[in-house]
């Protein structure tokens, strides 16, 4: 059996197998990169690091993009 | 013989726009009618808001699909920010989503009234200037704060005409004219608008420009506002550079009075 990992995205609790990078989530959740910014546990994931940053138990994660706004 | 207005741009932080109008992009029925309303106002600059996406429906339209960023500028703000804490992490998260560094910052003081928490507000502009960010910063309609932030690495000080979604107007004209006259930087009425008028005595005195959102999205036909917008923001700048009439106290005929029968 695959571990897996509990993080919380976007406030949310969310289970992802034990391996997987921040890329890895984007693509589950079903996210274009491009179009979103990724917070790990308070810090910036460079959009070009998201496949190389590894996931580890209990990140928080925060995936934010633009909506309409004054 | 007319004078052209299409070479009046303005610039700010380098980069510089022929449309003096910057629209909001919240408040609207949808996103069609979000992208006709801009059309119709000729900006060429868009706030924009950074929210968390909807995990659960990660293939909802989204605003990019219907403005596209490579043809208006984004403009991220920090609106619902309260700290300079979190508008500083709002607008790094905002340059990460979009590659932007020239972002519209405004740190609120309280919900009821959302005016600004110029303390607050001051210190994330000088975080941002430092870390490279070139903050279009919404403001307090006070001469010597505006200064303050321009020292603090603004580049851009925009101070409100009246509370942000109200509609009431440009309040206090003479502190408005007060910080055109003092700036070194582009000052632009940000929040007040109600109707055409308003943006055009906004222009009147002098500002480079007018941000607005609610005055456009709340009206019954926000594309035809949106259009009014447009034409006054342009007849203001026009009736400003033009130079008013002065006032006098009585009435001044303007048909000669020699050769009456």
């Amino acid at each position: 059996m695959t571990d897996m990992l509990n993080l919380t995205v976007n406030g949310e609790p969310r289970r992802i197998a034990a391996g997987a990078s921040v890329a890895d989530l984007v693509a589950d959740i079903g996210l274009t990169p491009a179009k979103v910014a990724v917070e790990r546990n308070a810090l910036i994931v460079p959009r070009s690091t998201l496949g190389d940053v590894q996931l580890t138990d209990g990140d928080v994660l925060e995936i934010v993009h633009f909506v309409g706004g004054g | 013989m007319t004078t052209p207005t299409t070479d009046d741009s303005w610039t700010v932080a380098g980069r510089t726009f022929r449309s003096r109008l910057i629209v909001g992009t919240g408040k609207y029925k949808d996103f069609a009618q979000n992208a006709a309303a801009l059309e119709a106002s000729g900006a060429e600059i868009v706030t924009v808001a950074v929210r968390r996406v909807n995990v659960s429906d990660p293939k909802a339209p989204m605003l990019t699909d219907y403005i596209d960023p490579k043809k208006v500028t984004y403009l991220p703000n920090t609106a619902g920010c309260f700290t300079a804490e979190d508008a500083i992490r709002t607008l790094r998260l905002a340059r990460e989503a979009g590659g932007w560094d020239l972002v519209k910052l405004e740190v609120l003081g309280e919900a009821r009234t959302l005016y600004p928490d110029m303390r607050e507000t001051l210190k994330a502009t000088e975080v941002l200037a430092k870390e490279g960010f070139l903050p279009m910063v919404y403001c307090v309609d006070d001469p010597i704060a505006a200064k303050q932030l321009e020292s603090a690495g603004a580049v851009a000080v925009m101070p409100l005409g009246a509370p942000i979604g109200s509609g009431l107007g440009i309040q206090n004209r003479v502190t408005i004219r007060l910080i055109v006259e003092g700036a070194s930087v582009p000052v632009l009425v940000d929040a007040g608008v109600g109707t055409a008028s308003d943006a055009a005595v906004a222009m009147e005195l002098g500002v480079d420009g007018v941000l607005m959102n609610t005055a456009i999205a709340e009206a019954k036909d926000p594309i035809r506002m949106a259009r009014a917008m447009r034409l006054a923001v342009e007849a203001g700048r026009d009736s400003y550079l033009a130079g008013r009439m002065a006032t006098r106290k009585y009435a001044d005929p303007s048909s000669p009075l020699a050769g009456l029968i």
